[in-house]
């Protein structure tokens, strides 16, 4: 099962090595990765996203909290939550096919976000399965890079995670 | 406000750690550290002749004493052969501080001369590290490391230090702190009451109650409160290779060592028990046998100072996650209630049928209720503990090396006191125990100290006889001598069909009594039953002198019992060459 781990963490170097290490070193998996200062600047937030069971899912976050550079630790997906996902899509849009892409991303709510004679650089931000449904509507069109930013994530309602 | 270099810091804040030995060896990067050491500070500093048995010596002082152990060492290799010792001590959660030398800040990351990434290197083997930036942040992290190392679980921590930031000539403020506030590092203070109230009620309703003790009791300082608990209740008691001492080995309700080469009985009313109390024991691969097969039929009660060992390979039924000490103060309490308003707890029939049962199995095939080792003419491994056991009242303490002769001590040497048997358990770590042994003769220069070992361990850190006469530590070396690397030797007999590949050397090793004497040391070599005893009462009688036994043993004895693997449960062991359960 596809898990959503966001935690607070201090914002100091060899902290985010520390995470992924851990990550690396006992076999767990990272599928996406997201990490960035918060209001605090001492304070970094870290989210990503792993695959695994409640058991395995109740290790990893019991060792994340045993980091001393990690100060809490949340699954987003035990409740109800908001997760957003970047990317940037630059494709081949001539001929037909610059129509087509210009639709499909009106269809998806994306926005070009960069237009040259052959090309569109295209910004969609949404749910990881959104932005994957996107890639696979893009069939016909020439995919020329591809960047995302990984999973972002926050509960809905009251729920924080702060200090 | 005094005001001192980085150097001079760091010497200060030891002293105020009050720290009582430094375990280290100098080099390029700690140079101005080591000029602060000799210029001005009361802890003082053994030179080992390896890093990697600085970090051991450091580690046994702390096993044996309680204390963090502290080690200094240069940048680059300095660092790098420390690692293995830094992993001993992470593995059996010792608490040790490591001060490595880095090169200058503003060489970082240029491939300098001796640089290596000693934060990088070290990061999965430690329990939290420091880089240093600014000299002021030298009495705070000094301060945190110490905290966070002897806190909680334990663990080694290091701190990297570049040679700039204890250069002499620039000077800070100097105030060490009191206290030390970590918003992100809280272990737990206590356990949850209500599951503390569970775990009483449960353990007071088994009928074939075990208790399993590791070594997070000894770690803990849990041991009077686990053994009242066992005894209390006339419990049985195992112990882990981690736990032995924690409880009285020599008493009744001790069924020995339990896992791999763990006591038949302890193993078998482990796999028979319906409740068992786990207490600072992780559940180790070389405990459990397949996991699936583990204790079918018994309720886990685990206590744990570190949530992440609870229900890490064994499910708990009843986890507790708090210090040993506090839980089991509640949990004595809790269980007195209990029993004044039901006395009848726990069932006495029940546990006297279940006590009939353990002593069925101790007649059967206990290590200690008969003689369980083949007649050979040549001096039994066995007989050697048991002649050390003897000459030492079982009062010495014990370090051992990694292989068949670290399983026969911690057979058959029983121990009752915690914090005498010194051994790497978690890593496994041929080499550990000479420079263990120095580390435990410096905190304790009254007390015998014993090395047992075997000729493959004992050459892996045999430099260190020279810190021993250095020092003046006068350890005795108990040599196990089959002439094999024994435990490999043993595997290849049993599931490689004898092909002894690489484990023999016996043309090739040196004639020990005469290294010894190079070293200024005595050397004894027994071949003879006969003259065992007296051999090792002449050992130990020259108190003053480090003495190496080197006993040619049976070159064919294995270790018994051993698990069958792979899939067997704790019950499947070997229990001689040709007999199993």
């Amino acid at each position: 099962m596809r898990r959503i781990l966001s935690m607070l963490m201090e914002n100091e170097a060899g902290a985010l090595s520390r995470v992924v290490g851990l990550f690396a070193q006992r076999g767990y998996n990272i599928e996406t990765l997201n990490v960035a200062a918060t209001d605090d600047p001492t304070l970094s937030r870290l989210t990503l996203t792993t695959l695994g069971d409640d058991l395995h899912i109740e290790q990893v976050t019991k060792q994340l909290n045993k980091l001393v550079d990690v100060v809490k630790v949340v699954d987003l997906t035990e409740g109800a939550h908001v997760e957003r996902d970047l990317m940037l899509i630059k494709v081949r849009a001539n001929g037909i096919a610059r129509d087509e892409v210009k639709r499909t991303t009106d269809i998806f709510r994306g926005q070009i976000v960069d237009v040259g004679p052959n090309v569109y650089t295209i910004q969609l931000v949404g749910t990881s399965d959104k932005l994957d449904s996107f890639v696979a509507a893009m069939t016909d069109v020439d995919i020329l890079e591809v960047v995302r930013s990984g999973v972002a994530g926050i509960s809905r309602g009251e729920k924080v995670l702060s200090l | 406000m005094e005001m001192l270099s980085g150097g001079e810091m760091i010497a200060r804040a030891l002293e105020d750690e009050s720290v009582e030995y430094v375990f280290g060896y100098p080099g390029g990067a700690v140079l101005h550290i080591y000029d602060a050491l000799f210029k001005d500070c009361k802890v003082p500093h053994v030179l080992v002749r390896h890093e990697q048995a600085a970090t051991h010596a450091a580690d046994a002082y702390a096993r044996a004493t309680g204390k963090p152990g502290v080690v200094l060492v240069t940048s680059g290799p300095g660092a790098t052969n420390a690692i293995t010792g830094i992993a001993t001590a992470y593995m059996d959660s010792i608490p040790m501080v490591v001060l490595s030398g880095q090169v200058q800040s503003h060489l970082i990351g240029e491939d300098a001369f001796q640089e290596t990434d000693m934060i990088g290197i070290s990061r999965p083997i430690v329990k939290h590290s420091f880089m240093v930036r600014h000299a002021e942040e030298i009495p705070g992290i000094i301060k945190k490391a110490f905290h966070i190392a002897a806190t909680g679980r334990p663990g080694p921590v290091v701190i990297d230090i570049p040679k700039d930031i204890t250069r002499p000539d620039e000077k800070f403020e100097y105030n060490y702190p009191e206290s030390v506030k970590l918003r992100s590092y809280a272990p737990a203070q206590r356990g949850h009451t209500g599951q503390i109230k569970k775990a009483a009620r449960t353990l007071l309703a088994a009928k074939r109650p075990m208790i399993y003790a590791g070594g997070g009791v000894i770690l803990g300082e849990g041991s009077d409160l686990l053994t009242q608990l066992a005894q209390d209740l006339n419990y049985p008691v195992t112990n882990t290779l981690m736990g032995l001492g924690c409880y009285p080995g020599s008493d009744r309700q001790f069924l020995g060592m339990l896992g791999m080469h763990g006591f038949y009985e302890a193993n078998m009313a482990m796999h028979n028990a319906d409740v068992i109390l786990a207490v600072g024991a992780r559940f180790d691969d070389r405990v459990t046998n397949t996991v699936d097969k583990f204790c079918p039929g018994a309720k886990i009660i685990h206590i744990d100072v570190d949530p992440a060992s609870i229900s890490k390979t064994v499910t708990a039924d009843i986890p507790i996650v708090g210090p040993v000490k506090s839980v089991l103060t509640e949990m004595l309490s809790q269980i007195e209630q209990i029993r004044e308003k039901d006395a009848d707890l726990p069932d006495a029939g029940a546990l006297q049928r279940w006590w009939q049962q353990i002593d069925e199995w101790r007649a059967s095939h206990g290590l200690l209720t008969g003689r369980r080792y083949r007649e050979s003419d040549m001096i039994m491994p066995q007989q050697v503990i048991e002649s050390l056991y003897r000459s030492t009242d079982g009062n010495a303490y014990v370090t051992s090396d990694v292989g068949q002769h670290q399983m026969f001590a911690a057979q058959y040497y029983r121990f009752n006191k915690p914090r005498r048997w010194i051994n790497s358990g978690g890593l496994g770590t041929m080499g550990f125990g000479l420079p263990a042994a120095i580390g435990v003769k410096l905190a304790f220069p009254d007390s015998d100290v014993a090395c047992v070992t075997g000729e493959g361990s004992i050459q892996m850190n045999i430099q260190e006889l020279s810190t021993a006469t250095h020092y003046k530590t006068p350890v005795k070396i108990i040599n196990l001598r089959n002439n094999y690397l024994g435990m490999v030797k043993q595997w290849q007999d049993m599931q490689y069909e004898s092909r002894y590949s690489q484990v023999t050397y016996a043309d090739s090793l040196p004639d020990f009594v005469k290294l010894m004497e190079a070293y200024g040391h005595v050397g004894i070599q027994v071949e003879k039953l006969d003259d065992l005893d007296d051999a090792m009462d002449e050992a130990f009688a020259m108190k003053d002198r480090t003495v190496f036994v080197d006993v040619l043993i049976d070159r064919m004895e294995h270790v018994y019992p051993m698990h069958i693997a792979p899939n067997g449960s704790m019950a499947d062991m070997w229990l001689s060459k040709n007999e199993r359960t």
